[in-house]
């Protein structure tokens, strides 16, 4: 009966676990702090979830997905630093009913192509449509030429250093260097006290399962196998008479509308934005985040994520000086110990004891052999 | 730790005794507040912040990691230090000062999530902290949603005034005009170039003397350059300055850019003891990097060097050394983050309180005659009223005292006229 379109029996299992463990057991043990906190590891769970299925299964590694966090998440900022910025809020400055920052720039009336940003209906189309079109364009350019691996890598961190000069040079029109702050109201409904956190933190939970079940679909389809072989063997799958560029651009789309609603939920659960979050070191986190979870694993990446950033925080606060010398022992510990990351130890050494167990009290059932991870062995 | 802890039982109870003995009615009525030696607890914090019968707790946030650990490095020993003193002299309201130091990184959204950390997890009294523009403006919003109280210690921009921030570093105005006036009348000087990181502390800064070039000392600006944070190719505008051939050089490129930027132009024959030079970013902790030798002659305008000499000076930089190491070199910015805890300190003994809104609302009016810049006191706008000065910068590092304007200059964070 759980065998359909979207996952089989284990998976099924290992997600209705992660929802028991966001939805019920996170926001029953932690403060409104720290669960504020995890709203923000999430969003780059987006992102990992987005690279499972662009380097897992694709094969395309993307140093870049930063450039998409940070469109998806301009955007929804722009949205939300206009609301901020009403002639009342607004009136100490030279030019009320701007934002601050265009203020100090010496710019005295709003840029035209901030305008659309009034409307959400429009923000939440470009939220979705600005990353994803640039993706299709990144990913045409590419992939019909035939680049790829290494080439493709350093071209995606080109990008990410061309959009992070372009921001901070263009202070006046996004805020430069110091982001997009104060983000106050959504529709006029604030989202800075602590009700409105623990709303945002569901909502994002929500739109996670709906990127999880989008991601699970693409891996349970053809598509999905069809990008598992180019993956392992590409020539024999244009030899096949599939068009390897077009199921390449794909995967990279999909990853990049994903990053992008990380980005924006983003900047709705913290209430800020800046180009620190577009830049080649971001983008890098982002793929030791998924390298960490294992990148062939749906799941994986998602715990992956909140490891590595729950780390970050308690190493941080705990040891304000050395805390970074523990996180880069911890990513060559994972590297080397777990080529495959936390899902590879899940499956190498915790599912075989629970399938002993099952199978022990009761036959096991026919059809079911697959584990998290198991289709497919490591690229590499 | 038990001989102390004895200790600090006795003296209470003896004083209950002779309370007691004068007002038994009262500790009959109030039997809480006889324990305190201190004013009790219940009385000066009544927001719920970490303030015990014995200590209170305060935040230190700075970047201890990252492309700003070296500037920050200065204000996080700084307060330390601070901190330590007040402890040594007695405490704040008879409790001694605990710090917990958070790590921001040198990314914005950390120290916006280290500082709601800060005041909801651990209910900071105040924290002292942030450096550049960008963290403040981070930080800003935290601070004024969940009401802490933030002493930050750089100068900056201006363009801004929060109930929960006080400034004790200088805003662009008061750093900069001082500076342009007597450049202008010491050496005549009538053309300027600008060159600056290009960020929003530099581009106000720059508009302001722009400004003032133009419209008070009836001079010009030749140009007008701005490099990314971290640049170190400045050979183009070199090129410019030498076609240009401005009275005055005016700076304020910031961090490791500098570095290049005085090499070069040391490299391209440009002699800083001919061509003057005004720097607004360059505190010795700067010339640490760039070497004496590459900036001597040059001059650079704000509220502190560390070879002032005056009496509070003299105490501070040998206290400062001793406990950072006979190396260390003291900046602005460094004097500045010394100033945060005790104007925190004498705010609260003014107000009687811990409490938020008495220290914001106590803060104007505040006087540090122990300010190793001299004398210092909070303005209406949280702003510092301090005195500019003008240094030239020696082979050794350090910075002679070559002009000081003869009052406390006026905070104008808002200035009519500039923008």
């Amino acid at each position: 009966m759980t065998e359909n379109r979207f996952f089989n029996r284990s998976e099924f299992i290992g997600i209705l676990l992660l929802a028991v463990f966001l939805v019920v057991v996170l926001p029953l043990t932690l403060d409104v702090f720290r669960l504020n906190l995890v709203a923000k590891y999430l969003t780059y769970a987006f992102v990992a979830l987005g690279l499972v299925i662009c380097w897992g299964y694709g094969g395309i590694l993307s140093l870049g997905q930063g450039v998409f966090f940070g469109l998806g998440g301009y955007c929804m900022a722009m949205f939300l630093k206009l609301e901020a910025s009403s002639v009342e809020n607004t009136k100490i400055q030279s030019t009320p009913g701007i934002p601050d920052f265009m203020d100090w720039n010496q710019i005295t009336a709003l840029p035209l192509f901030w305008k659309p940003f009034h409307s959400l209906t429009f923000t939440i189309a470009a939220i979705i449509l600005v990353p994803g079109i640039f993706a299709l364009i990144i990913g045409t350019a590419m992939f019909k030429r035939r680049v790829g691996g290494t080439y493709f890598a350093i071209i995606t961190q080109a990008v990410a250093a061309i959009l992070t000069i372009l921001i901070v040079g263009q202070q006046g029109y996004t805020g430069g260097i110091n982001g997009m702050t104060d983000l106050r109201t959504l529709k006029g409904w604030d989202i800075r006290p602590d009700h409105a956190k623990i709303v945002l933190y569901f909502f994002e939970v929500g739109c996670l399962f709906a990127c999880i079940m989008i991601a699970q679909f693409v891996r349970h389809s053809k598509l999905g196998r069809i990008l598992v072989a180019m993956r392992e063997k590409e020539d024999r799958v244009r030899f096949s008479g599939y068009s390897v560029a077009n199921f390449k651009i794909f995967a990279f789309c999909i990853a990049a509308v994903f990053a992008a609603i990380g980005g924006a939920m983003f900047a709705l659960n913290v209430g800020f934005m800046s180009p620190s979050f577009v830049g080649i070191v971001p983008s890098i986190e982002m793929v030791i985040y998924t390298a960490v979870g294992g990148r062939l694993s749906i799941l994986g990446a998602i715990y992956g994520t909140l490891l590595v950033n729950f780390a970050k925080t308690s190493l941080s606060e705990t040891f304000p000086e050395l805390w970074l010398f523990g996180l880069g022992g911890l990513f060559i510990a994972v590297v080397l110990a777990f080529p495959n990351g936390l899902a590879g130890i899940w499956s190498d050494y915790v599912q075989p004891r629970i399938d002993r167990l099952i199978s022990s009290r009761k036959p096991k059932p026919e059809g079911w052999t697959d584990s998290s991870v198991a289709d497919g062995a490591p690229a590499e | 730790m038990s001989d102390e802890a004895n200790k600090g039982l006795l003296s209470p109870l003896r004083r209950k005794l002779l309370m007691g003995m004068a007002a038994v009615p009262a500790i009959t009525m109030l039997p809480r507040a006889s324990f305190a030696q201190a004013p009790a607890t219940s009385a000066v914090n009544t927001t719920g912040l970490a303030v015990t019968d014995t200590e209170v707790t305060v935040g230190i946030l700075h970047s201890a990691t990252g492309t700003m650990a070296i500037s920050e490095t200065g204000s996080i020993e700084a307060e330390k230090l601070a901190i330590e003193q007040i402890n040594a002299a007695g405490g704040v309201l008879g409790r001694k000062i605990k710090f917990i130091q958070e790590d921001g990184a040198s990314d914005w959204p950390t120290f916006a999530e280290k500082a709601k950390k800060l005041l909801v997890n651990d209910k900071v009294a105040a924290i002292m902290g942030c450096w550049t523009s960008a963290s403040r403006k981070a930080v800003l919003p935290v601070m004024e949603q969940y009401n802490g109280m933030l002493y930050y210690p750089t100068f900056y921009e201006g363009l801004e005034q929060s109930k929960n921030v006080i400034y004790t570093g200088q805003e662009a105005t008061q750093q900069i005009l001082a500076g342009l006036n007597w450049i202008a009348k010491e050496k005549g000087a009538k053309s300027f170039f600008f060159i600056g990181s290009d960020y929003i502390w530099p581009r106000t800064s720059n508009k302001i003397a722009r400004k003032h070039v133009e419209n008070v000392l009836k001079g010009k600006v030749v140009g007008e350059e701005y490099y990314p944070l971290g640049n170190t190719q400045f050979n183009s505008v070199i090129n410019k300055i030498k076609l240009t051939k401005p009275d005055v050089i005016f700076t304020d490129v910031v961090g490791g850019s500098n570095v290049a930027f005085y090499k070069q132009l040391k490299a391209a024959g440009i002699d800083l003891s001919k061509q003057a030079l005004l720097t607004i970013s360059v505190t010795e902790d700067e010339i640490d990097g760039i070497g004496g030798e590459n900036i001597a002659g040059a001059y650079a305008c704000m509220k502190y060097f560390q070879s002032l000499d005056n009496p509070n000076n003299k105490a501070f930089v040998p206290a400062f050394k001793k406990m950072w190491g006979e190396k260390t070199v003291i900046g602005d910015v460094t004097q500045a983050a010394y100033l945060g805890p005790w104007l925190w300190k004498l705010t609260v003994e003014k107000a009687g309180s811990f409490d938020i809104d008495k220290i914001a609302a106590a803060s104007p009016g505040v006087e540090f005659k122990g300010a190793p810049e001299g004398y210092v006191r909070i303005h209406e706008n949280h702003h510092l009223w301090s005195k500019t000065r003008v240094g030239r910068a020696k082979l050794d590092g350090q910075f002679e005292l070559i002009y000081e304007t003869a009052d406390l200059v006026e905070p104008d964070p808002f200035p009519k006229g500039y923008q």
